[in-house]
């Protein structure tokens, strides 16, 4: 009855660790050594984490030296918006839970930045907020919504920001792997990222910096990472780290075809009712996410619906689905209370093939009718 | 002779048990949900993994009633502990009590406190043999101390406290004892509760587990309890956000569970086995100092001092032997460590010391090899 096929279509909540990953991975596992030991074990410790630090370098087009290996994307934004000495906050609303819950326990004035109804925050407001001056302001925007998946216009945000002195964080674990990322491009002061969001393990991330701004050690003690940032590295999981982001890199040539699929999943969808709502459609947005809003149906009855039929999508972001807790990013954008609570979030990968939208197409069909009946009755 | 060094430093890091990599391979291939996904069964099947991980651990603690939150290692757990612990308190209790000799990530958070939160610190000595001066700390605490950090077991000396004299007297004055576990855990039997532990950071590489992952365990019953130090998600019972990696915490159970299994036999190996290194080195070196108590030692763990040989020579020279003249964190650092001062010894004999770890795949060969190869590099340094 277990064995049926799992069709499993939540990439933004973790994705599936590659296997030159693993086998990497299991490679360093089996050899010893601390990265901060002098002998050769330590030194070929060393030479593991740096060769990663040179993979996400590659990425995200930094420098190596400017990567800051963290415990995951958690970690790096807690950090960015905690540690780096900015005197006021400037967070879009669309954030994900850890820059929201960093900003408030920060004590420092936060701003909320609105989104408009495709969930794109607006850059005219945040010219306003900086009007006065951007001295001591950090700005945190993300690459690309983890609900939504819409891309942010960072490189834009990044220019109202620098002319007026103030520093841009740019939590990019959603588009790291989706999209081609440029550090450099974009302009932006701070970047983090997430393994475990493209293919490595979890447990792993980065916070990347632009070669002249701070950063004080959120976690103190040994004094790895130049100091940045204490704790004995995570060889294995580092290694792993940076062979996902040489695959991430040349999976990049496959986003088309991810979104093909994904367009043929919303058309599927639609055909099957026209109640049924594909948010931020018009936006640009990441090739995989697709944020479906279903009026009539609760999403945890959606999800548990999808479960039931083999398929494992989410409602809302992993964080807070079994939380029964409205999505902040649907209500920032405007979508009406009732409406709120009642999206599905369905993200694919590399490991994504047409069966699974088809399995999706099947199951969501009984779904779509109970909301129709639901409704129109 | 393999090319690869005899590796004798297993308070930097131990190797990972095959065992424990088996363990952890589930979650990294078809187990690979996120624990937090609760709608689903990939999701359904890292939480498993957490809980029975969670269990594992605690009951290598006696800690079965307390919380275990997961970190991403002893670093992160001690600034959570130290940091999160003076939060809670203050400012009515401002003051912190801690050790000479305890690991950076203990000094630095405490030293952050004092820089940014006007935290007050108050040292206790050690002694020469590598044990607090239970006097000093009766002395220096007081129903100003919020907590009083000591680490179980000293990562360079291998000296183990007295955890449940100095709990009665941090007791005494209301505060909370935390103590930082990540080279005693997993080696020596740790019951929090006759030792009278609050809080208690442990980590999974120094016991065959993997890197990138351990834990802050706290007494269930704890009136001031530390906040997050990372926020978010609200994973951990919102003691600590960010996806948990489930293949870590898999092997870190796992680790714990062969230690607890496996301690009794393996103690007693080790025992023996570092009699018969010293037994050797004193022979042929008769001017070798032990730095720290031998009795209140883990077996794992020698650190001694040859007079008039330099230890960046000796590491030079020992090229087939993989032994550090410190904490891996200060390596190649060039400066004294800190803990060898703080137990008396001059710069010049804690510049002559040397840390000898061995562990679990360690042989008795190796060990004899490793003696021969250290006697030779000594009487060459002195040459």
């Amino acid at each position: 009855m277990q064995n049926r096929q799992r069709h499993y279509l939540d990439y933004n909540a973790t994705a599936p660790i590659r296997v030159a990953v693993i086998e990497r991975m299991s490679e360093v596992m089996q050899t010893v050594g601390n990265p901060s030991s002098v002998h050769s074990s330590g030194r070929a410790a060393r030479g593991v984490v740096e060769a990663a630090r040179a993979n996400i370098a590659a990425l995200v087009g930094a420098r190596a030296r400017d990567v800051v290996f963290t415990s995951g994307g958690t970690e790096a934004n807690n950090a960015a918006l905690r540690a780096t000495g900015a005197k006021r906050l400037i967070v879009s609303a669309v954030e994900h839970d850890c820059t929201l819950a960093a900003a408030k326990v920060s004590g420092l004035d936060v701003k909320q930045l609105p989104v408009d109804s495709q969930g794109i925050a607006d850059m005219a407001v945040l010219a306003e907020l900086l009007a006065d001056g951007g001295d001591g302001v950090l700005v945190s925007v993300m690459l690309a919504n983890n609900e939504t998946g819409v891309i942010e216009p960072v490189a834009e945000a990044a220019a109202i920001v620098k002319e007026a002195g103030a520093r841009l964080h740019v939590d990019a674990a959603q588009a790291c792997g989706k999209i081609d990322v440029d550090f450099g491009h974009l302009g932006a002061d701070y970047l983090s990222l997430s393994g475990h969001k493209f293919g490595g393990p979890q447990g792993t991330g980065a916070l990347v910096l632009a070669p002249t701004v701070p950063l004080a050690p959120l976690i103190t003690g040994g004094g790895q990472e130049l100091g940045r940032r204490s704790g004995t590295e995570n060889v294995a999981g580092l290694a792993g780290l940076g062979v996902a982001a040489d695959c991430a890199l040349a999976g990049l040539a496959d986003a088309p075809q991810l979104a093909r699929m994904r367009d043929q999943l919303e058309a599927g969808v639609q055909n099957l009712w026209d109640g049924v709502q594909v948010l931020s459609q018009s936006a640009e947005r990441l090739p995989n996410t697709s944020c479906l809003l279903l009026p009539g149906l609760k999403g945890e009855t959606q999800v548990m619906h999808m479960d039931l039929n083999g398929v494992e999508v989410s409602s809302g972001s992993a964080c807070s689905s079994g939380k029964v807790k409205q999505s902040h990013v649907l209500t920032a954008m405007g979508v009406a209370d009732d409406l709120a609570g009642n999206s599905m979030r369905v993200s694919l990968g590399y490991g994504s093939q047409e069966r699974d939208v088809d399995a999706f197409l099947t199951a969501y069909a009984s779904l779509a009718e109970r909301a129709r009946d639901r409704v129109q009755s | 002779m393999s090319k690869s060094p005899i590796y004798l430093d297993y308070q930097a890091t131990t190797p990972l048990d095959d065992r424990v990599l088996d363990a952890m391979m589930p979650y990294l291939t078809g187990k690979f949900g996120n624990p937090h996904s609760a709608s689903h069964r990939f999701g359904w099947e890292a939480e498993a993994a957490l809980d029975i991980a969670r269990e594992q651990v605690a009951t290598e603690i006696g800690g079965e009633g307390g919380d275990l939150v997961f970190t991403s290692g002893a670093t992160e757990a001690n600034n959570m502990a130290v940091k999160g612990l003076f939060e809670a308190f203050a400012p009515s209790r401002n003051e912190i009590v801690l050790s000479d000799f305890e690991h950076s990530c203990v000094l630095k958070s405490a030293e952050w406190l004092a820089e940014n939160r006007g935290a007050v610190l108050r040292w206790v000595p050690v002694g020469r043999d590598g044990r607090l001066d239970l006097s000093a700390l009766k002395a220096a605490v007081s129903d100003k101390t919020a907590l009083v950090s000591v680490m179980m077991v000293n990562n360079e000396i291998g000296t183990v406290q007295d955890m449940a004299a100095i709990s009665r007297i941090v007791r005494d004055v209301g505060a909370v004892l935390h103590s930082d576990c990540a080279q005693a855990f997993g080696k020596i039997a740790i019951d929090v509760g006759a030792l009278g532990i609050d809080l208690l950071s442990l980590s999974g590489h120094k016991i065959y587990g993997p890197k990138g992952v351990g834990a802050l365990w706290m007494r269930g019953d704890l009136a001031v309890k530390p906040g997050p130090l990372l926020h978010g998600g609200g994973q951990e019972q919102g003691l600590r956000s960010g996806t948990q990696a489930p293949a870590l915490v898999a092997g870190l159970g796992r680790a714990a569970d062969i230690a607890g299994a496996e301690r009794a036999q393996e103690t007693d190996r080790l025992a023996k086995m570092r009699t018969r290194f010293l037994d050797r080195v004193m022979e042929a070196l008769p001017d070798t100092q032990m730095n720290g108590s031998i009795e209140h030692r883990v077996p794992g763990n020698l650190n001694l001092c040859f007079p008039g040989a330099r230890a960046d020579l000796l590491l030079s020279g020992l090229r087939s032997v993989a032994v550090s003249s410190g904490s891996a964190c200060a390596s190649g650092s060039g400066r004294t460590s800190h803990v060898l001062r703080a137990i008396g010894l001059s710069d010049d004999a804690a510049k002559s010391s040397l840390r000898i770890g061995f562990g679990r795949f360690t042989k008795d060969e190796e060990m004899d090899y490793a003696a021969a190869a250290l006697i030779e590099t000594v009487k060459a340094c002195r040459r």
